[in-house]
C-alpha cells in the first residue's frame, strides 16, 4: 500500500525514534511510504495564532505539493497527530466553505499552486495501520512477543477529536491501539485517561498548568503499575518525557514512567534491534522495562554535536552529571 | 363589561423600557476573522465547553463565558482574557458542543486579534506564537533550538539554569540542532503568506 507521506518537523529532529521504527516496520507491513517534495512546516498551534488564514495558507501549500503527487494513492498520511490534525482541518473547512477555499487558493496562486479541496484523503498513522494494514498483519509478523510487558497507551487529543472524517467509531472511547499493543503479546491497562490533554506548548507559556496535566497522566500510569506509557504523537511524547524530571521536581515525586511510540513496541515485537528503533534516545530509561522482556538496548554513546560559535551566549550549559542518575528506575 | 377604546388608550399608558440592544459588531469581527463556518452565532449557552476544558480552572472566563461576553461587544475584557491562551487545543469542546461551535478556532481568532491590538496581560504565549511563526517563515520549518533559547531567555531566564539539562539532554540525545532545515521554495512561501495576510487585512 502506498501513501504520500508527510514526516513534519517533529518527526525530523526531536522525535526521531518514531520515524526511524516507522520506517523499520514499514517493509513487514507492506507500506510504501513517499515523502511529500519539499514540504513545509505545518504551523503546529502557533501559526494559527497569529494570523488564521496565513495559518491555513501555509497547510494548503503542503496540501497543494501533495496534490501534484497524487500517483496511484490520494491518502496524505502523518504519523504527528498535530500535522495530521492540521491537514486535515485545512483541508476540511475549505470543502465545507467555498469561500475560504478560494481565499486560500488565491494566496497559493502567489507561489503557483492550487489545492482542490477534497483532493486527497488526509489520515493517521495509527488509522492506516488498524484499517488498512489491519490487526492480523500485523500479529502475522510477531517473533518477539512482548510478554510481561505492562503498557498504557494513551492517544492523546487530535487523532480522535475532532476526527472529521470519523475514522473512529469510538472517539470517546477508541481501542485501536490498545489492539495494536494486545495483539504484540503485551499487558495492556484499561487506561482511564487514554485521551486526556498533554498541555501541547502549555510548557511554554504556564509551567504550573503544563506539569499539572503531565503529573495527572503520569500519575495515572503509575497507579496502575505501567511499565511504559505507549504514545504515537511526538508532542506528547516529548512533554512526557522530557518534562517528567522537571515535574517530578515540581511536586515532589518521583515516577519514572518511559514513554516510547507505538512504532517502537511493534518493531520490537517484530525482532528489530532497539537500536534501530529509536531506544535510548528517550530522557527516562527505558531501558529497565526492556531488560525484563529481555531486550537490551546498547547504552548509546553521546551524539557529538557541533559545537556553535557562540555557545555561551545561546544556551547557558551549566556542567551536569544529574543525567543518568535521574532517569533510571 | 366590555371596554370601550377610550379606555386602553395607549398613548395614555406609561412606556415600557426599551429592550438593551446587543451590540453585535464584536461577534460579527471574531466570526468574520475565523477561517471556516465556526457557527459561533449557533451557541446556546450550555456550558458543555467549560465543563470539558482541561484548562477551564486556569482561565480567567470558561469558554462559555467568552462567548456571552464576545456578544455582548466586551472586545476589550475578551481581548485581555488569559483564556484564549491557556486553551491547549485539545478539542474536547468542540466534538461535544451540541451546536458545534469550532470552538478551539475561535480561540486561535482571539489570540490573533489580541496580538494585534496589542491587549494582553502576560506576553508568554504571544511571543512563543510569533517566534515560533517567525522562525516557520524565515525557514519553512520549526527551529526549535532557536525557539527555546529565544524563548527561555526572554520569558524564564531564571529557569533557564534548570532548563539546561533538558537542552543539554536534547543536545546529546540528538532530538535538536543547532542548525536550522531550510525548505527549497522559500521563495514561494513567503509570497503565498504575505498573499494570504493581504486576504486576510482586506476582509477585517
Ligand atoms: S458547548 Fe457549544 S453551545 Fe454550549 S456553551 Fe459551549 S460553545 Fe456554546
Ligand atoms: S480546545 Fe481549548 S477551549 Fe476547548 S476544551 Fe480544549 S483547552 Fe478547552
Amino acid at each position: 500500500m502506498k501513501y504520500i507521506f508527510y514526516p513534519g518537523c517533529s518527526m525530523e529532529r526531536n522525535a526521531r525514534a518514531y520515524l526511524d521504527s516507522l520506517m523499520a516496520i514499514r517493509e513487514p507491513l507492506g507500506i510504501e511510504l513517499e515523502e511529500i517534495d519539499d514540504w513545509n512546516c505545518c504551523g503546529a498551534t502557533e501559526f494559527m495564532s497569529v494570523s488564521p488564514l496565513a495559518g491555513h495558507a501555509l497547510i494548503g501549500r503542503n496540501l497543494a505539493l501533495a496534490e501534484q503527487q497524487t500517483n496511484g494513492t490520494h491518502t496524505v498520511m502523518a504519523g504527528c497527530s498535530a500535522c495530521y490534525l492540521n491537514l486535515a482541518k485545512t483541508d476540511h473547512y475549505m470543502l465545507e466553505s467555498p469561500q475560504l477555499s478560494e481565499t486560500i487558493n488565491t494566496a497559493l496562486a502567489a507561489g503557483g499552486l492550487h489545492y482542490t479541496p477534497g483532493a486527497l484523503k488526509v489520515r493517521h498513522l495509527l488509522d492506516v495501520l488498524m484499517h488498512d494494514v489491519g490487526l492480523e498483519a500485523i500479529q502475522r509478523n510477531v517473533v518477539r512477543p512482548l510478554q510481561g510487558l505492562r503498557v498504557a497507551p494513551y492517544y492523546g487529543c487530535m487523532i480522535l477529536r475532532p476526527d472529521f472524517d470519523h475514522r473512529f467509531n469510538y472517539p470517546e472511547y477508541p481501542a485501536q491501539l490498545d489492539q495494536i499493543l494486545g495483539v504484540l503479546g503485551a499487558e495492556v491497562i484499561d487506561f482511564p485517561m487514554k485521551l486526556d490533554c498533554c498541555g501541547g506548548h502549555m510548557t511554554q507559556i504556564s509551567k504550573p498548568v503544563a506539569l499539572e496535566l503531565i503529573r495527572r497522566l503520569i500519575h495515572a500510569a503509575a497507579e496502575y503499575k505501567a511499565d511504559m506509557l505507549v504514545t504515537l504523537c511526538p508532542m506528547c511524547q516529548l512533554n512526557l518525557d522530557a518534562y517528567q524530571a522537571e515535574m517530578n521536581h515540581y511536586f515532589h515525586t518521583d515516577y519514572h514512567i518511559a514513554i516510547t511510540y507505538f512504532t517502537q513496541l511493534i518493531g520490537l515485537a517484530f525482532g528489530k534491534e532497539a537500536k534501530e528503533l529509536g531506544f535510548g534516545k528517550e530522557f527516562v530509561d527505558a531501558r529497565p522495562a526492556l531488560s525484563r522482556i529481555g531486550v537490551q538496548v546498547p547504552v548509546t554513546e553521546p551524539v557529538a554535536t557541533p559545537k556553535p560559535k557562540r555557545s555561551k551566549q545561546a544556551l547557558p550549559m551549566p556542567s551536569l552529571t544529574r543525567d543518568k542518575g535521574e532517569t533510571r528506575r | 363589561m366590555a371596554l370601550s377604546s377610550a379606555d386602553t388608550d395607549l398613548e395614555s399608558l406609561p412606556r415600557l423600557p426599551e429592550p438593551p440592544v446587543a451590540d453585535l459588531s464584536f461577534l460579527d469581527k471574531v466570526v468574520a476573522a475565523t477561517p471556516g463556518v465556526p457557527r459561533l452565532e449557533m451557541c446556546i449557552q450550555c456550558g458543555t465547553c467549560g465543563g470539558s476544558c482541561p484548562s477551564a480552572a486556569d482561565m480567567e472566563h470558561t469558554p462559555r463565558q467568552i462567548f456571552a461576553m464576545i456578544r455582548a461587544g466586551m472586545s476589550d475584557e475578551v481581548l485581555r482574557s488569559n483564556t484564549p491562551w491557556f486553551c491547549v487545543a485539545c478539542y474536547y469542546c468542540m466534538v461535544r458542543c451540541p451546536q458545534e461551535v469550532h470552538i478551539p478556532d475561535v480561540m486561535y481568532t482571539l489570540k490573533s486579534l489580541a496580538i494585534r491590538a496589542g491587549l494582553y496581560e502576560n506576553a508568554a504565549g504571544p511571543h512563543l506564537s510569533q517566534t515560533f511563526s517567525g522562525y516557520v517563515e524565515k525557514y519553512g520549518r520549526s527551529f526549535e533550538f532557536g525557539l527555546a533559547t529565544r524563548h527561555y531567555l526572554r520569558h524564564h531566564p531564571i529557569s533557564m539554569r534548570g532548563m539546561a539539562p533538558l537542552g543539554l539532554g536534547m543536545l546529546t540525545k540528538d532530538r535538536l540542532t543547532f542548525t536550522p532545515v531550510r525548505i527549497k521554495g522559500l521563495k514561494g512561501l513567503k509570497a503565498i503568506l504575505a498573499r494570504a495576510r493581504e486576504l486576510e487585512e482586506a476582509a477585517r
